[in-house]
């Protein structure tokens, strides 16, 4: 029981990445019907948001500290962040402590500024040409945009750490009335599937009780006759990527803690994401966020030592054979709806 | 050959020319000259050039031809060349078993991935091909490692039985693959002047394969069956109201190119003796997609094309380093050196990866039909200026 | 007894009743005209013939055995051609390959890997296209773009693909529909001639009244998805229930 709960614990976190980065896709393939294979280097751009941030955090001037000296007796100069300077060491430690978190204020404007700038400058004149020429030229500015950043950042991943207050675990098993010690959960995880829960609950709130989302609902079911209403369904979908390339940004900024950012993740996540989306249903914001927490739990449970025993390399390759398994026996996916991409 | 119309005939004499003297070809510049660091005329490359040609000539069979787009073709070239490796280890170091075993290998992994995938089109028949890949990937990199040798890969070692062959050379080393006596790696120079021309029987074997290769493509774009395959990608609705059943067509497209896959695997094998999980991921599976594009989908050239331009710039693009700039801008007064320096610097050596990309996003957006159709519009637009009567375009442009 | 009998057939999307007891008969070398207002359940009708929708209730019967629950495909082995409202044709290829197509498929739809003989190599193929295309009158087009051709051609284009399968029932949804007037003529005088020179069945929905009363032996009214009438033509211009349900509405 104990390694059942554990089991689904670890796999949430994993589940929350794959539900926001599929629930940007599907927003986009939904409205706009552009499949977006440059979907997972807008969750690695908000990964290195939360890089920079801390960066820029750190940033330091080198003064002469007359009070300490090193082993030869010269004076130490010592390296000093500005936001000491600024706020004071405390605070200014405490700001740098909380670098990720405060990444999220950052990263909204500049996922949003990427996102209208990817569908204005790129994607707006794909709408009309056959989905393998939207892969292929988004798959293109995957390529480009991950070598930018590794041509900042560097091919080795960045150890951006959460703030010290969250690390260590919770002990969930005690909390519940197992043993101690049984079910830990580290606090970071905790944050991060609260965090995707709320994000996910805010874009469907803001689709069901918005005029906004209203318009979008309905373009997603019927983009002519919205069009035709003479309502600007184009701005509106422009706004609707940068929200979609935002949430795969915080998904990247919240997700660095967990793994260090490199340039490659996006990708990585890219391809899982993919599968992710097909497995709910091309098109159903629903599907793509159950599918997502379905496909992280169960790729958990698949690395448990006992279920490995009895298949090897299950957890290599569950999520495909699922994938494989849905595609063939209900073809529209999960949750999908009828006529999404059938032709 | 009887049967190829004057264009293919053309176009099968200039890639047997361009192929048979690569070595002089792509060895321009004299050695030790500042240029020579762009010489690709050395067997290694040359081989690539060649092997990856097949591959995406394969490859542009399924998807230029029907306009299925595979993400996971290079699980074929990865169990071609496993099946290579294993037929090295077992029967014998002549490269003709090992490649046709790597083709039937490849060919029946196909049909069992071609048979599911093509239940579905369009993206999801992506996402089918690029998951069975993935499985394909993550199997051979773990739990069948003792098929696959798993991360370092399959080797051939001192022990190995090899019934047609001895396990070890006189010398106690282990054999190389060869051709009824020729070894794979062997080379010989050929000095004229300063310049130095390498000739090595695995790249003339895998020439010799390329041709051979691309001549049966010719026959298959000309034949019925890929009149049929073509319909397929124009207008599916049409061929079933016509009481064709698509699928059988579909497969055996992706059979056809899952068996050059595999061709191409035993081929990388033949030229050096082992295999490696990650020849089957799916970033290998982007770059064969990536060639066929670049060089022109569904034309017959393209791919051949594509593949040498993105191996040229991989492996000779990606050598230029900082210094190397700042000797060719050394005429230039140090501050605009260095400012072009800094411009530059970004897309070449390791950075060549955003070259490619930046090329291949401009290739999408703005010549779809990739090298061969930029050629094209150079060509009618030299043609046109030549004769300013002429008609001002040569091409009509489907209306709708 | 009819080469096309329909029986009882009816088909329900979620709340809407798109057809209900459809009966029709359809003689064997006339032509049979299927007329009714919009969302009378024509094209429902017309899916439901050609294996694009499965009827709810009821059969239909084609030469004596059931089309239902088979593929498109196969029901067009079974000798069943269809000329679509847009015309559906390979528009990345040219005529002449269009042609070859249905030339090159076998009646039984027997799959055949072909693939190292040349296209050009199969003369009798080639020949059969080739006498088609001259039949339809565009020999000339032979080499152009099937997609660059006016929606008149495209129509003949696709009228030929059909008949080159020798079928022995030619479905054809309003196959003017769009068509300039001097294409719509041409289309009626091209089913005309191949009504009377042919051994061949002709079904045809159709909303334009003149190409009706053109082509028709016999006229069914479809009406709310039911039929209200099965007559010859000039019984049903006299007609009141049909004035009422659909002349006068069109009037």
């Amino acid at each position: 029981m104990d390694a059942i709960i554990l089991q689904i614990l670890n796999g949430l976190d994993k589940g929350s990445a794959y539900a926001l980065i599929a629930l940007g896709l599907t927003l986009i393939f939904g409205t706009l019907g552009v499949v977006n294979f440059a979907h997972g280097a807008l969750f690695m751009i908000g990964a290195f948001c939360a890089v920079t941030l801390s960066r820029i955090l750190t940033l330091s001037h080198t003064v002469i500290d007359e009070t300490k000296t090193d082993f030869l007796g010269n004076p130490l100069k010592v390296d000093v962040p500005y936001v000491h300077d600024i706020f004071g060491i405390a605070a200014g430690n405490a700001i740098i402590d909380w670098a990720v978190p405060l990444a999220i204020l950052f990263a909204i404007p500049v996922m949003i500024l990427v996102g209208v700038v990817m569908e204005r400058g790129l994607i707006k004149h794909f709408y009309k040409r056959p989905h393998a020429d939207q892969i292929l030229v988004t798959f293109g500015l995957a390529i480009v945009l991950q070598e930018v950043i590794k041509y900042f950042y560097g091919a080795n991943p960045i150890p951006t750490p959460a703030p010290a207050a969250f690390k260590g675990s919770f002990d969930f098993g005690a909390a519940i009335g197992f043993d101690p010690n049984l079910i830990i959960y580290p606090y970071w995880r905790i944050i991060y599937f609260l965090f995707a829960t709320l994000i996910i609950g805010g874009v469907f709130a803001f689709l069901q009780f918005t005029t906004f989302g209203m318009v979008v609902r309905a373009g997603m079911a019927d983009r002519e006759t919205v069009g035709l209403l003479g309502i600007n369904i184009d701005k509106r979908f422009t706004i609707m990527f940068g929200i979609a390339a935002a949430v795969a940004g915080l998904a990247g900024v919240m997700y660095t803690p967990i793994n260090s950012p490199n340039y490659h993740m996006g990708m990585d996540f890219l391809v899982l994401s993919f599968v992710v989306v097909v497995v709910g249903g091309m098109g159903s914001l629903p599907g793509a966020v159950l599918a997502g927490f379905l496909l992280g739990v169960l790729e958990s449970f698949a690395s448990m030592r006992e279920v490995i025993d009895i298949i090897p390399g299950i957890n290599q390759i569950i999520i495909y054979l699922v994938a494989i398994i849905i595609l063939l026996t209900r073809p529209r996916g999960l949750m999908g709806r009828k006529g999404v991409m059938e032709d | 050959m009887k049967s190829l119309t004057k264009n293919d005939l053309t176009l099968l004499v200039a890639v047997a020319f361009l192929t048979l003297f690569a070595p002089f070809i792509l060895n321009p510049f004299p050695e030790g000259s500042a240029m020579a660091q762009f010489n690709a005329g050395y067997p290694d490359l040359m081989q690539r050039f060649v092997i990856f040609g097949i591959f995406a000539i394969g490859f542009n069979i399924l998807f230029g031809l029907t306009g299925y787009l595979s993400f996971g073709h290079a699980a074929f070239l990865g169990v071609g060349s496993y099946a290579a490796v294993w037929m090295f280890k077992l029967l014998s170091m002549n490269v003709i078993p090992a490649i046709i075993l790597s083709v039937i290998v490849a060919g029946l992994f196909s049909l069992l991935i071609g048979f599911v995938s093509l239940r579905r089109s369009g993206i999801y028949f992506s996402i089918l091909t690029l998951a069975f890949a993935q499985m394909m990937f993550a199997l051979a990199y773990s739990v069948l490692t003792p098929i696959t040798g798993g991360e370092t890969g399959l080797q051939l070692a001192l022990d190995d039985p090899r019934i047609l062959g001895s396990s070890q050379t006189p010398e106690g080393n282990i054999p190389v693959p060869g051709l009824f006596g020729m070894e794979m790696r062997d080379s010989f120079d050929l000095e004229l002047g300063s310049w130095v021309f390498t000739f090595n029987i695995g790249y003339y074997f895998c020439a010799l394969v390329l041709i051979a290769s691309f001549y049966l493509a010719i026959r298959i774009f000309r034949s019925p069956f890929g009149m049929m395959l073509r319909a397929v990608k124009s207008n599916q609705q049409r061929m079933n109201y016509t009481g064709l059943n698509t699928r059988p067509y579909t497969l055996a497209a992706f059979v056809i190119s899952g068996m050059y896959a595999g061709l191409a695997g035993g081929l990388m094998a033949s030229m050096d003796p082992l295999a490696g999980a990650e020849r089957m991921q799916w970033t290998a599976s982007g770059e064969v997609v990536l060639m066929t594009i670049l060089g022109g989908a569904g034309t017959l050239i393209g791919p051949v094309l594509g593949a040498g331009f993105i191996k040229y710039f991989e492996n000779i693009f990606s050598k230029i380093n900082a210094t190397i700039l700042h000797e060719w801008f050394a005429f230039l007064p140090d501050g605009l050196e260095d400012f072009i320096v800094a411009i530059l610097y970004p897309f070449i050596g390791k950075g060549w990866h955003l070259t490619l990309g930046i090329l291949f996003m401009m290739v999408v957006i703005f010549l779809p039909g990739g090298l061969v159709e930029g050629g094209q519009r150079i060509r009618s637009w030299l043609q046109a200026r030549k004769s300013k009567n002429g008609r001002p375009n040569g091409t009509t442009e489907p209306a709708e | 007894m009819g080469i096309l009998e329909v029986k009882n057939v009816g088909k329900r999307f979620g709340g809407l009743q798109a057809l209900s007891e459809v009966n029709l008969s359809v003689r064997e070398n006339s032509v049979h005209a299927i007329i009714g207002p919009n969302g009378a359940g024509k094209s429902t009708l017309l899916n439901c013939l050609v294996g694009k929708l499965i009827p709810d209730t009821g059969s239909v019967m084609f030469d004596g055995k059931s089309v239902l629950g088979r593929a498109p495909y196969e029901i067009n082995q079974m000798g069943i051609s269809r000329v679509f409202q847009t015309p559906e044709i390979f528009g990345d290829l040219t005529v002449l390959e269009n042609m070859l197509i249905p030339c090159f498929a076998k009646r039984d739809g027997a799959f055949e890997l072909n693939a190292i003989s040349s296209v050009m190599d199969q003369k009798e193929v080639l020949e059969k296209a080739e006498h088609m295309l001259e039949e339809m009158n565009m020999a000339d087009k032979r080499h152009m773009h099937a997609a660059a051709m006016s929606r008149g051609d495209k129509r003949r284009l696709e009228i030929g693909m059909c008949l080159s399968q020798e079928p022995r029932l030619l479905l054809l949804d309003e196959p003017t529909a769009g068509m300039a007037r001097a294409d719509t003529n041409n289309t009626i005088d091209l089913l005309k001639q191949i009504s009377d020179e042919r051994d061949i069945t002709i079904a045809i929905i159709e909303h334009d009244m003149h190409v009706v009363f053109s082509l028709a032996d016999r006229i069914t009214v479809l009406a709310q998805g039911t039929p209200l009438v099965e007559d010859d033509p000039q019984n049903i211009k006299g007609n009141p229930k049909v004035r009422e349900a659909y002349l006068g509405e069109s009037a």
